[in-house]
This record gives C-alpha cells, structure tokens and sequence, in this order.
C-alpha cells in the first residue's frame, strides 16, 4: 500500500463525484424524448456509478493511505463587507463516509428503479402527458437529489448547507408528489415542504446568529472560534441572558427536526410514503433524512460546549423514538409500517448525538441506510408482485412465492432489531451503551426509551414479516396466481444491500464506534465521553456480541419477535382482544397521537381564517373602505370628468396627459418665478 | 469604445423616439409595428449592456454622466448618470422590456402597434428615472413614466380597468405632490436641483422629518409598501400581462430606488428617527401580507400580494442600518443588508415577471385568473408546468434560484440588528412557500379539473424562448450572484459611510 501521509485529495475528482450527478439528470431531465428510456436509465446510473467509484477511492486516499482531509474553497458566491460566502468542500472521514453510503445506497435505488417503474404508465391517465416520460423524469429527479444531497454532505460552510439542505427538501417535494393525479401524494408533498419550512426556519434563523457571532460561515473558522463563545451570551428576550451557543445549537437542531422528522415535526414522515417506494428508500429512509443527524454530528464542536442543546437534543430523540415505534404497531400499510420504523430509528440517532455519542450515531446511520433501503425495497418488491397492494391484512405466506425478497427481509429485519453479530446490533447498542454512561439531563429517560423501544422494533418488525410472509394467504385470486418473484434488478439491489446490512457492523465496529476513525472530524469534550469509557471495556466485536447476548436489549428483542409470531401466528385472536380492552389507547395510536388533526385544524384553518380576516377587514374595509374609496369619493368629480373624455383614441389620452405634466411644471416653476 | 458614445442618453431616449416611430407606423402595419417595437427594445438592451461591462466598480462615483444647462433660472440641468445603486436596475429595465414586447406578440390583438409603442416610451422614462441626477428631470421622468401605464391598464386592461386606473392614479399623485414640495423646499436651501447637493446639504431635524415624510409618501405608495398598497393587486389584475410585468419588475423597484437615492442620504437623521416606523411596515408586508396571500383565490391578486411581502424585504434590508449602529456600534451588516435589499429588488423583478407571464400563458388560453378553474395543468402543459414550479420554488425563496439571495442576506443582516426582526422575516420561507405552493397544487397538480384543462396546448416557441431566459436568470443570479454584488459595492458602502454620519446643521 502506498503510503504517503500527506498526499491530498484532487478537487477534480470531488467536483466530478457531486458534478456526474447532477449532469446525469440535466440530461435525463432535459432531453427524455431524445435519450428515451434506456437512455434516461444508461446516463443516471454511470453518473451515480461514477460517483460512487471515485467516492471509494476518496474513501481509500483518506483511510488508508492517510490523506489530510480537504477544505478548499470552489468558487466565492458572493463577498459583502469581508465575509465570504463560497461554494467549497470539506471532505474528511465524517465526509466520506457519507459520500460513500448516499452514492452507494443511490446506486441501488437507480438500479431498482428500473424494475419498480418499468409500467409507470399505468399510474397515469392515458392522455397526461406528464406520464409519457415519467420514467425519465423519475431518473432525473433521483440523480438531482443524489447531486444535492452530496452538496449537503461534503460542504465546508454553512450556507452551501442550507442549500443542500433545502434542495433534497425540493426533490423529496418533487418526488413524493411524483404520481401528480392523486389527491393524496399532492397533499402530502406540500405537507412534507411546509413542515420542512418550519424547522429551516429554525435552522436559517441559526445560520443568522452563527454569522452575528463569529463574522463567517466557513465551518473551520467558526469551530475554531467556538469555544472563545463558551461564555457568551445573547438575549431574544430583553433582559435575560441566554448562553449564545445553545441558542444556536437548539436553532440548528430545530432544522434537523424538520428534516429528520423529530416530534413534533415527524408528521410529514409517514404520508411521504405515498411517493413512489424506491424514493421511500433513498430518500426518506437511508439519506435525506438523515441529513440533520449528520449535521448535528458535524457541528459538533458547537454542540460540545453546550449542554442545554444537547438535553434538548437527547430528550426530543428519545420521545421520538419511543412514541413513534408504538405508532408501528397499529399500521396496515407495509410501507406505513417501514415509515414508522425510520422515525423510531432517528429518534435513536438523535438520541445518541445528545449522549455525545456522536459516531454512534453516525454508525447508526451508516448501518440503519442499508438495512432500512432494504426493507423498504424489499417492500417494494412485494408491492410490485402482489400489484401495487400495500395493505398486509391482503398478503401472508408469500415466502414460497418470492424466496429472495423473504430472505433477504428476513435479514434485514433481524439487523433492524438488533441480532447479535448484524450490524443493526453494533450500531443499536452502542447507543442504548452510551446513552447508559451520559449524565446530561434527561438521560434517564432516554435510556428507558431507547431499551423499551428494542422491544417494539422487534414486535411491530416481526408482526409485519409474519403478516407478509407466514400464515395464510388472504390475498384474492387473481393477484395469487400472478404471484412471483421479482425480476434481477430488483431481486440483486436488494441481495447486495444484505451483505453490509449483515457483515457491515462487524468489521467496522472497532474503529467507528470505538476507535479513532473519525479524529478530528468529530469533537467530543472528554466529560461527555461515554464512548471512550466503553472503549476501555472493548475487546473486539466476538466480545462485544457476548456480551450483547447476555444484556437486556437482547432479551426485550427476543421478547418481540416471539411476542409478535405468538400473537399474529398462533393466536390471532389475541390481537383483537387487546384492540377491545385496550381500546383508548388503540384509539391514540390510531389517531397517531392527534398531531395531524391539531396542524390541520390549527395551522391550516387557522391561517387561511386569519389571511381571509386581515384581508376582509384590513384591505377591503378599513384600507379601501374607509381611507381609499373615502378619498375617491371626494374626488368623484373626477371620475365623472374621465368617463366623458373617454373617447378611445390614444392621442387624446396621451395628450391630456401631456397637457396634465405641463401643468404641473408649470406649478413648479411658478414658485421659483415668485421668489 | 462605447463609453465615448452617450449611453444613458440613448438608453433614454432611443425607446421614446423608437416608440413614436412604431406609434407611426403601427396605424399602417401591425406587423411592422411589432417587428420594429422588438429591434428598438434589443438595440436598446443591446447599448445599455456597456453600461455594465464598462462600469468602473471600484468606485461610488457617478458615471457615464452627461450634463447639460437645462433650465439655467432654477439651475436645472438635464444631467444623466449612473452609479452601483442605479445601474443594474437599468439593465433590468432594458432586459425586461425585450420580454415584454415579445410576450405580448401575438397575444395583442387590439392597437399592437400602440401596445408596444407605449411599452417603449415607458422604458426610456423609466431609464431617465433611474439615470437622472438632477431632482427636476428626475421628477419630470417621475411622472411622464406614469402615462403610458394609465394608458396600458387603461386600454388593453380588464373590466374594472378604470376603477383600477383611478386607484393607481389617486395613490401616486398623492405621493407624489408631496415628494414634488420637498423637491422645491430644497432647491429654496440649496440653489440648486442636483441630488449629489441635495445629499450634501445640512438640514435641521424638523425639515428633515418632513422631507422624509414627503418622500416616503411617494415612495411607500411605489414600492408598495403596507398600508399603502391596495391598489398594486387591483392594477395587476385589471393590467395586461405586459402591464403586470412592468408593474412588479420595473415600477415597484423605483420606490425602492427613491428611498436610497434620495429619503437615506438626505435625511438620515430623520430616517434614523423613524425607523421603528419602516421596518415595522415592512415587517407587517412580509407576515400580515404573507397571510392576505395564501387566501386568494385570484392568481395574479395572489402574486401581487406576493410582491408586497418580497419588497418588504427590500424596505427591511435598507433601514436596518441604524439598528445595527446602536445595538453593536458599527456599521457591519447594513452593507449586507442594503446589497440583499438590492438584490432582492432585481429578482424579484425576473420572478415576479416569470409568474406574471406564467399566468398570462395560461389566461391566453382559458381567459380566468381563477386558481379553481385550472387543475392538473401538467398533464396537458408539461414544459410550462416544469418553468412555473422552478419560478415557484424561486418565489418561496430556494437556494440556487434567485429569490433566495436577498433574503438570505436580509434575514442574516436583520439578525445583528434585532433577534424579532430576522424572526419575523423568516416566517417567509413558511408563508411564502404556503401561498406560492399552495397555488401551485391547485393549479399545476393534481387530475386533470375540467375541459379547458384538457384542451390546453403547451408552451409555443415565443413563450418557451421567453420562460427559458427568465429561467437562466433566475438560476444564474442564485448560484453566482457576485458579478451583481460586485457593482454595487462601492456604491453602498458609501452611502453607509454617509448615512452613519448625522446631517444636523
């Protein structure tokens, strides 16, 4: 191996792995009709391809070979009074681990797409013309978000962030209004936007004080002079004092609810599944919205050096985590089921960035985007065979049907609850570990919710496995004798996301959760450092799954998963005797804990009632009324006087007009003559 | 080469003389009128384009200046001259005007000859506006630029056309008069009509306030701001797309330009005294506007009052400058803020045009401006429907695009004046996505609503040649915004300089 400690990056070869992207969905947008399908399919993928190559050996220069990490300006966007606000990259081990997950997992979905959309006609009407390349446009779009999440993920400043972090918003948008004939994918996109705004709101507002307090945005400089802020302090209310940084830190995070759909901002979450499922996957599942996770992680140094962000960090995970996961338990609709699941999943990311744990999170991320884009293409599959059903009271015993997608679920879903040696089990107790060792405020909690949740995972992740797989075939006739399985370019993404999905956590847990991989990427002040305690007691992965197996979490999932088969194999009745007597509480859940009714009644009706107020009454009453019409009144004359010069030749307008101006020159000049 | 030429004097006056020459002909051709209306218009982008590439940005000075005696008794003199303040908004008014006579091609059935001719004349009064550095011509300009556009909404206008043409006509003179005394108070102080005087000139803090009322009357009601703007979404909706066009690019910019050029430097004192007053109402446009937005169910009503709450944040950027000095001291920020106001000035003036052609694309077809009577438009429209959602997402303020560059930096220069101000301002990215992508469902998406839908036919060349370059604009303004910036940033950072300095005698 070559070593040479200070070989650097290429920017070439950066540019080209966000640029391939983004050229591969001009094209595909651009000139569907010429490039036709294969075209659109060919030209997305060799870009994704291209990327995700050139990111493996960006991987390889900067973990093996020892490169020093890049940070280094592309071009200066604009430049007022000495602050710069610039395009640049910072690629270091935090950087590249990204880079490699959202290109490879992006691989995968543009692969899969092919089989998943290759009748998109049929979901539109015959005459749309906007179905006649929605195979292109779909390929398109999955290249644009792969160029701007990238964008996100390899910024060196803040601004280029918030343009990453609000174009994926726009292709999530985009993408989740895909179908644009249903009533509920258009609802649900602008709901995924507008709830989005609300936490870039917060975000941007943060962005505006990391500029008021230390006169840049480049990240290097700002962590650099972060701890000189330690003591500072700002007042949003007059007169009380406030520590600045947990000010910006709660303002940043406010923007990572949006987009990792914490509570009470999760609600776009669930209804984003009406996009199409290979976006399900990529999009709300293993990359986007994982974005604030990653930047919390990456505004570490900020976060470190104050305590009252990270509790409130800690604190919104954990609820997160906890109430969403029991949101699982009650769905039908498979993909609603895999929904609730990633929101459980990020409340345990978020959960571990407030712990300080924060490379357990970004394990977390890393192993939960393969496993997860599993099972929701798995999903995917399913619904392509049993055609476009989603709702899995109408499936069960579709394991001799389709053997690769049961097999392959299968291993998802135990990495999902954390069997000993997958890699969900690395990244999943390294968190509820953690948690354990955090002192911060709220960590009791925490640690209850994150342990309690194993137990849900495993029941409401089991509960659908037997639901689709086991049991009887309760699907009718037809769809039963057209069942199969799904074709190579579904069946070998979902093949290839179980290999990391299984093995991944094993090899790496040593150095990511537990060594120096991330150095300087991320910063931890050492009293906050549960990790490094763990890692004293670390004795490779053998040992860490010994001792994985003999700790509750193991127990709770095992619990689940037999739970769930007792419950939805050997007695189904028991599911609706616990419906009855648990009735109010089914009712909650059903209700998904009310927070669509309250944003739909209290936000929606409640601004457009008050735009319909301040219109009806402002503008027309009391504006126009009283002070425009009053005045016109008065001078009603005048009125009267055009309507009789009205006689329709442009002249005589023009020249009344000019007669009008000369007249009051002449006002003007009048005084002066005067004086 | 061309900096030898008179430059601002052809960018003024080669649109009126070509305007009366295509008011000639039109009685004999229409298509003749329309062809020489399109050559006036692109000889006259064409000669202001040296404006820009021949601008010395290193300094604040005036240039290209010509000065003539005009009126030698009052010291009037007819004296052009641009500097980073002015400049770019003439290449606007330029670019626009090439759009507008190619928008209204064909669609102008009625008097073409005099629809463009009118447009033209407009344009050379609007460039006199903004090149004018005497008060007198700028006045003159100031009220000549207001006949052609009674004479656009009057003629090729809507029903209530008149109604709406008395409204615009009741506001500006109103505003006006006032500015017109304060002009004349002045040359009484100083012997003289330049504005560079008027910007020297000491004036205690009464005539001072009453100046900045004068102004502000004027310049309020252009701009406009909260609560003199009821008449901009009744003028829009009575306008003719070309008229819209001009409205929302071009006029509303002037009262944004008025307030730098003459309101700040010459009663700064006062504008410091009364800065609660304008940044409330600026503030008021983008929430209390943003909220009057999202239930219109008239398209252009809902992009005019769109408007409102964007050029809120123009008046916003400009004044918070001495916020900023008394909170922290210094000066640092309001450059950023005055450049996101100017900045915000010139995109919105490519959005708001893009959407106001977007809807006059589909009125040609379906003749409503009514969002329930459309639905599912990308099903019959898919080119125009992939253009109006990019100027959508430009109007709710996306990175990339334009209309993300002035509030950005109005939003994070309002920061380091008041915590609630930037609050307040960044309730946009929620609203203005609320109303623009609201509108956007119910028009653009969803299954195809009724049989005018169905029978649309998609973007012609002429419009899709149209949208395109409004869609280069607005995507190359967003990703690489510091040629713009650059022009203006010793402009501005003079006028801070002068504005932190106190006026009193």
């Amino acid at each position: 191996m070559d070593m040479t400690p200070n070989m650097t990056l290429s920017e070439n070869v950066l540019l080209s792995i966000v640029l391939a992207p983004l050229a591969g969905a001009i094209v595909a947008g651009l000139f569907s009709k010429a490039i036709g399908r294969a075209g659109a399919h060919w030209v997305t993928i060799l870009g994704v391809l291209t990327s995700f190559l050139l990111s493996l050996t960006v991987f390889k220069a900067l973990v093996f070979d020892g490169a020093a990490k890049f940070d280094a300006t592309v071009y200066t966007w604009l430049v007022s009074e000495g602050v710069k606000f610039e395009v640049g990259f910072l690629v270091d081990k935090l950087t590249v681990l990204m880079m490699t997950v959202v290109t490879f997992v992006s691989l995968m979905v543009h692969i899969y797409t092919i089989g998943y959309m290759a009748d998109d006609e049929h979901n539109w009407d015959e005459k749309s013309l906007a179905g006649k390349n929605s195979y292109q446009r779909f390929f398109s779009y999955i290249s644009l978000f792969t160029f701007s999440m990238l964008m996100l993920v390899m910024a060196n400043n803040f601004m280029q962030l918030f343009f990453g972090w609000e174009a994926v918003g726009v292709v999530s948008y985009l993408l989740i209004g895909f179908w644009s004939t249903r009533e509920t994918a258009i609802y649900a996109n602008l709901k995924a936007f507008l709830v989005n705004r609300v936490g870039d709101f917060g975000f941007l507002l943060g962005i505006a004080a990391v500029l008021m307090s230390f006169n840049s945005l480049n990240y290097a400089e700002v962590f650099a002079a972060a701890p000189r802020m330690a003591d500072a302090t700002f007042q949003v209310f007059p007169g009380v004092d406030w520590s600045l940084l947990s000010v910006i830190g709660i303002l940043l995070f406010v923007g990572a609810m949006g987009k990792s759909a914490q509570m009470p901002l999760h609600v776009w979450l669930p209804d984003s599944m009406e996009g199409p499922t290979p976006i399900s996957a990529l999009i709300h599942a293993a990359t986007m919205v994982t974005a604030g996770i990653f930047m919390v992680a990456r505004m570490s140094p900020i976060y470190e050096l104050s305590e009252t962000a990270l509790s409130v960090v800690l604190v919104i995970g954990a609820l997160t985590a906890f109430f969403t996961g029991l949101l699982g338990l009650v769905q039908h609709d498979i993909k609603r089921v895999v929904a609730y699941s990633t929101l459980s999943q990020l409340g345990y990311m978020t959960v571990a960035l407030g712990a300080s744990a924060y490379s357990a999170a970004i394990f977390h991320l890393m192993t939960h985007a393969f496993f997860k884009a599993l099972l929701f293409l798995a999903a995917g599959s399913v619904i392509i065979a049993m055609h476009h059903e989603q709702d899995m009271r109408k499936m069960g015993g579709l394991k001799k049907y389709m053997p690769i997608t049961y097999w392959t679920s299968l291993l998802g879903s135990l990495a999902l609850i954390g069997f000993p040696g997958f890699s969900g089990f690395f990244s999943k107790d390294g968190i509820i570990e953690a948690v354990h060792h955090s002192h911060i405020a709220g960590s009791s909690l925490a640690y209850f919710s994150v342990t309690a949740g194993v137990f849900i995972t495993a029941l409401y992740s089991f509960r659908m496995f037997f639901l689709v797989f086991h049991g009887q075939e309760r699907m009718d006739e037809h769809t039963r004798h057209h069942l199969h399985e799904t074709p190579a370019v579904v069946t070998v993404p979902l093949m290839l996301l179980a290999i990391p999905s299984v093995i991944l956590g094993f090899f790496t847990v040593g150095p990511v959760l537990f060594g120096d991989y991330f150095g300087d990427a991320i910063y931890v002040a050492a009293a906050h450092d549960g990790l490094a305690v763990m890692g004293e007691h670390f004795h490779g992965a053998f040992g860490f799954i010994l001792h994985g197996m003999m700790g509750l979490p193991f127990w709770l999932a095992s619990a689940g998963v037999f739970t769930a088969w007792f419950i939805y194999m050997k007695r189904p009745d028991i599911a609706d005797v616990f419906q009855d007597k648990l009735s109010v509480v089914h009712r909650i859940l059903e209700n998904k804990y009310g927070f669509d009714d309250f944003n739909q009644k209290v936000f929606g009706d409640g601004s457009r009632g008050l735009g319909g107020l301040l219109w009806q009454v402002g503008d027309v009453k009391v504006i126009d009324g009283a002070a425009v019409n009053g005045s016109a009144r008065l001078v009603g004359w005048f009125s009267t006087v055009v309507r009789h010069i009205q006689t329709g030749y442009l002249y005589h307008y023009a020249f009344a007009m000019i007669i009008g101006l000369l007249v009051l020159l002449s006002w003007v000049v009048v005084p002066g003559f005067v004086r | 080469m061309f900096t030898d030429l008179p430059l601002l004097s052809l960018v003024v006056w080669l649109p009126i003389i070509g305007g009366f020459l295509v008011l000639a002909l039109g009685n004999n051709s229409d298509h003749a009128a329309r062809r020489l209306a399109l050559m006036v218009s692109l000889v006259t982008f064409m000669v202001s384009l040296p404006l820009w590439t021949g601008f010395d940005s290193s300094t604040a000075a005036m240039q290209f200046q010509e000065r003539a005696s005009w009126i030698p008794t009052f010291n009037v003199y007819y004296h052009l001259g641009v500097d980073g303040l002015s400049m770019p908004l003439i290449l606007l008014t330029t670019f626009t005007v090439v759009l507008v006579v190619i928008a209204g091609w064909e669609v102008i059935q009625n008097k073409p000859g005099q629809y463009m001719a009118a447009f033209l004349i407009m344009e050379g009064f609007m460039n006199g506006v903004f090149a004018s550095l005497d008060a007198m011509l700028f006045y003159v300009f100031w009220e000549a630029m207001l006949i052609p556009m009674f004479l656009i909404i009057g003629i090729w206008g809507g029903p209530r056309r008149v109604y709406a043409t008395i409204k615009f006509f009741l506001y500006t003179f109103l505003g006006s008069v006032f500015m017109l005394v304060a002009l004349i108070y002045m040359f009484w102080q100083s012997d003289s009509f330049a504005i560079l005087d008027f910007h020297a000139l000491k004036l205690t803090l009464n005539a001072q306030i009453l100046i900045f009322i004068a102004f502000l009357l004027a310049f309020a009601v252009k701009v406009p701001m909260w609560p003199v703007h009821t008449w901009l979404p009744d003028a829009h909706v009575e306008a003719p797309t070309g008229g819209s066009v001009i409205l929302a690019a071009i006029m509303l910019k002037i009262g944004g330009y008025g307030f730098l050029r003459f309101s700040l430097p010459i009663a700064p004192d006062a504008a410091h005294t009364l800065d609660w007053l304008i940044i409330a109402m600026s503030l008021i446009a983008v929430v209390y506007i943003g909220f009057v937005a999202l239930v219109q169910s008239d398209m252009k009503k809902l992009i005019a009052y769109s408007s409102i709450a964007h050029m809120g944040f123009v008046t916003l950027g400009f004044f918070i400058i001495f916020t900023i000095l008394e909170n922290t001291g210094g000066t640092s920020g309001a450059v950023l803020g005055i450049e996101g106001g100017m900045v915000q000035m010139v995109s919105h003036g490519f959005i708001s045009g893009a959407m106001f052609l977007g809807v006059g694309v589909m009125y040609d077809r379906v003749h409503s401006r009514e969002i329930g009577a459309y639905g599912g438009v990308v099903h019959t429209m898919p080119k125009f429907a992939g253009f109006f959602v990019l100027f959508a997402m430009a109007n709710s303020g996306l990175p990339g695009t334009s209309g993300f560059v002035g509030e950005f930096m109005v939003i994070l220069a309002s920061f380091k004046a008041n915590f609630w101000y930037a609050f307040l301002a960044a309730t946009t990215l929620i609203l203005g996505a609320a109303y623009t992508l609201w509108m956007v469902k119910r028009v653009i998406y969803g299954p195809v609503a009724n049989e005018n839908v169905a029978a649309l036919e998609d973007l012609n060349s002429r419009e899709f040649l149209i949208m395109a370059i409004l869609a280069v604009a607005v995507l190359a303004l967003g990703v690489y915004p510091a040629p713009l910036t650059e022009v203006m940033h010793a402009s501005v950072e003079n006028l801070v300089q002068h504005i932190a300095v106190s006026k009193l005698p």
